[in-house]
């Protein structure tokens, strides 16, 4: 097991598409780590230059305390699970799962062993004797996850393992993925561009756009205090609302009179916007205490709770998380208070946070 | 709008009309169908047909006029004179033997070039990718007829000329393109996260193709193969220009040098005919599962 370390990586492909444009990632002994980002943000061609699939233009990868730059992908201990699970359609379970043992050339005793152990983990015992086109997508992601964790690796890097899955099953392995990387404690890697997914696995993530870290941070900072607007329009679902504020008399107010708790340091004249989460604001009858006027635009019935879309001062798309039992009809006047703390604070021009 | 409308109102009545109109229509348009597909089956089977009844027939009822369709003497001399002239060996059977040889070794040779560069197009940056296989079907442009003359004179001075060697190195040229270009879309129909895996599991790249990609190209490489052996065994152009004794010449000039004398032993051409058309046929039927398979590769989703 290792950590791995990523400096300063940039890939460039032949045709000119700079798919990273830099990235440094610091992954800790043991850590599940998930890159986050929208597709054709580079995810992949990270994984696959730590891997050793796709040589990096520049930087540096290091594995442990080895610089891996030069080894090909079979010297860096490395298993990984793609999208499309490539388990060789011509050989069963069993031999799918042996396969990468014999590649070691361990003794046939050992090989039995290592792949009962992983059957058992993932729990793949009437599986065995069947081949790939006669499993369904879950089984067959489940050979595919065994098939990584047979040979003991240093780390596992995977590649939206999930993405082709419907959505229960997608949620029972998610729980299945995080509770053996937990057991076996090897360093994980996890893409995805579901943030649902990050954010429930994830030990820390790594938020990727166009080829750059926007930010790092455990699932509870990124949530809290997205680093910039990206982050904060990505994360959350429904996202942050991005709410235009001026600084006056010591306070935040928009321009239909919320008024927010400054966060300290702000700086002076510049465009400011506050990110508020939906779960911070509450819609209240009109007229009710520290309440502003605004109008229900529309509401979204989620069976456990309703997302309204207020009109607050021109701005139309402002949404409220409330608890199913609170019913305003659409386009009835309303207020609109904020419940939250201090929000985090960011400058429109440079589209990250300053406070 | 309106237009819609007021085209949809004709519509009406029209398509109420159809189906006993259609039930008719059908009715007479599958009696049609059937008349007119046995005439192209006749038109098409015909000359198959004579040919192998030519062959069979002893030569007083070949030549007899009218002809006789049915009601003829059956012998197989023919097939022995195809095989055995008078003291050994005939001819045609060395012409033959010679054609299985060149169609044979260009095919293979075809297949072992062209299959590695179908996976390297398909798997690697190369620069100007798109140039280089234009370039590369763009030597399948020309009729062989339009080369054989230059490809005479570079043979002579090279030594080629009324070889073997010559013919299957010509073919083969003609073969690898072909070969290169149906076998990319064979190899782009693999995905390559096979290879990677393999990569991953401690392979070499040649050892993931060799052992991952390669049985999973079977199919494909089937399919190409029949057709780079179908071309190289009906060639007539290079054979006829670029050989020109016995013991070199390949069955299709063989076959034609026996039409032009003062008298043609059509019987002799008919069962040579024959025998020259059974291998590929049964070569198409033996890989039959692959050809449609790898025929019909692309239309797998995976
Ligand atoms: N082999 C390649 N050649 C050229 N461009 C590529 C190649 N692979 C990916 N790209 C481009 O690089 C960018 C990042 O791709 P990728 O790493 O696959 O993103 P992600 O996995 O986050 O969706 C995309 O714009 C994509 O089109
Ligand atoms: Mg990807």
């Amino acid at each position: 097991m290792a950590g791995i370390e990523v400096t300063a990586l940039h890939k460039r492909y032949p045709d000119g598409t700079v798919a990273v444009d830099h990235v440094d990632l610091s992954i800790g002994d043991g850590e599940l780590f998930v890159m986050l980002g929208p597709s054709g943000c580079g995810k992949t061609t990270t994984l696959r230059a730590i891997a050793g699939l796709e040589r990096q233009t520049t930087g540096d990868i290091r594995i442990g305390d080895t610089l891996v730059n030069d080894l090909p992908p079979a010297e860096r201990d490395i298993a990984m699970v793609f999208q499309f699970y490539a388990l060789y359609p011509h050989l069963r379970t069993r031999d799918n799962l042996a396969f990468p043992l014999r590649a070691e050339g361990l003794p046939k005793a050992e090989v039995r062993e290592r792949v009962d152990e992983a059957a058992r983990l993932m729990r793949l015992g009437p599986l065995l004797d069947r081949r790939p086109r006669r499993l369904s997508g879950g089984e067959q992601q489940r050979v595919a996850l065994a098939r990584a964790l047979v040979r003991r690796p240093r780390a596992f890097l995977m590649d939206e393992p999930l993405t082709n899955l419907d959505a229960e099953l997608r949620a029972d392995m998610r729980t299945e993925i995080k509770h053996l990387q937990g057991e076996l404690g090897t360093t994980m890697v996890y893409v995805t561009h579901d943030q649902v997914e990050a954010m429930s696995l994830g030990h820390r993530i790594a938020i990727l756009n166009k080829g750059r870290v926007e930010q790092i941070g455990t699932p509870l900072e990124v949530y809290d205090r997205p680093a910039s607007l990206f982050c904060a329009a990505f994360i959350g679902s429904p996202p942050m609302n991005l709410i235009e504020v001026e600084v006056a008399d010591g306070k935040l107010r928009s321009k239909g009179g919320l008024v927010l708790t400054p966060p300290p340091g702000l700086p002076r004249d510049r465009c400011l916007v506050a990110g508020v989460r939906p779960e911070a604001l509450e819609v209240t009858e009109p007229g009710a205490e520290r309440s502003v006027p605004a109008r229900v635009v529309s509401a979204e019935w989620l069976g456990d709770e309703i997302i309204y879309v207020v009109d607050h001062g021109g701005q139309r798309d402002v949404r409220v998380r409330m608890p199913p039992t609170v019913r305003f009809a659409a386009d009835a006047p309303v207020g609109l208070r904020h419940t939250g703390g201090t929000p985090a604070v960011y400058d429109v021009s440079t589209e990250e946070l300053v406070a | 709008m309106a237009v819609s409308v007021d085209e949809a109102v004709p519509t009406g009545p029209v398509r109420d009309h159809t189906p006993p109109a259609r039930r008719f229509g059908g009715r007479g348009r599958s009696v049609l169908e059937i008349a007119l597909l046995t005439v192209l089956a006749v038109v098409m089977l015909f000359p198959v047909l004579w040919m192998i009844e030519t062959s069979i027939k002893e030569n007083r009822d070949v030549y007899a006029i009218p002809a006789k369709f049915f009601d003829f003497t059956v012998t197989l001399d023919h097939f022995k004179d195809v095989f055995i002239a008078s003291g050994g060996r005939s001819a045609l059977s060395v012409s033959f033997l010679n054609s299985v040889v060149v169609a044979g070794v260009s095919t293979v040779l075809a297949t072992v070039l062209g299959v590695p560069a179908a996976w390297a197009y398909s798997r690697f940056a190369v620069k100007a990718k798109k140039d280089q296989l234009f370039f590369i079907l763009s030597t399948r442009f020309m009729p062989p007829v339009v080369v054989v003359i230059p490809i005479f004179l570079m043979y002579r001075q090279v030594g080629l000329i009324d070889t073997k060697l010559g013919l299957i190195l010509i073919y083969t040229a003609f073969n690898v393109p072909f070969t290169i270009w149906m076998m990319k879309g064979f190899v782009d129909e693999v995905p390559a996260e096979y290879e990677d895996a393999a990569m991953l599991d401690g392979y070499t790249r040649l050892q993931a193709f060799w052992r991952f990609t390669l049985p999973l190209l079977v199919p494909g490489i089937a399919a190409t193969a029949v057709f780079a052996l179908i071309f190289s065994w009906n060639e007539f152009v290079f054979a006829i220009f670029l050989t020109s004794s016995d013991d070199v010449r390949t069955a299709p000039p063989a076959i034609a040098g026996l039409i032009g004398g003062t008298t043609v032993d059509w019987g002799l051409v008919a069962a040579a005919s024959v025998v020259f058309a059974l291998p590929v046929l049964a070569f198409a039927y033996l890989v039959r599962k692959h050809l449609i398979a790898g025929v019909t590769l692309g239309a797998v989703r995976r």
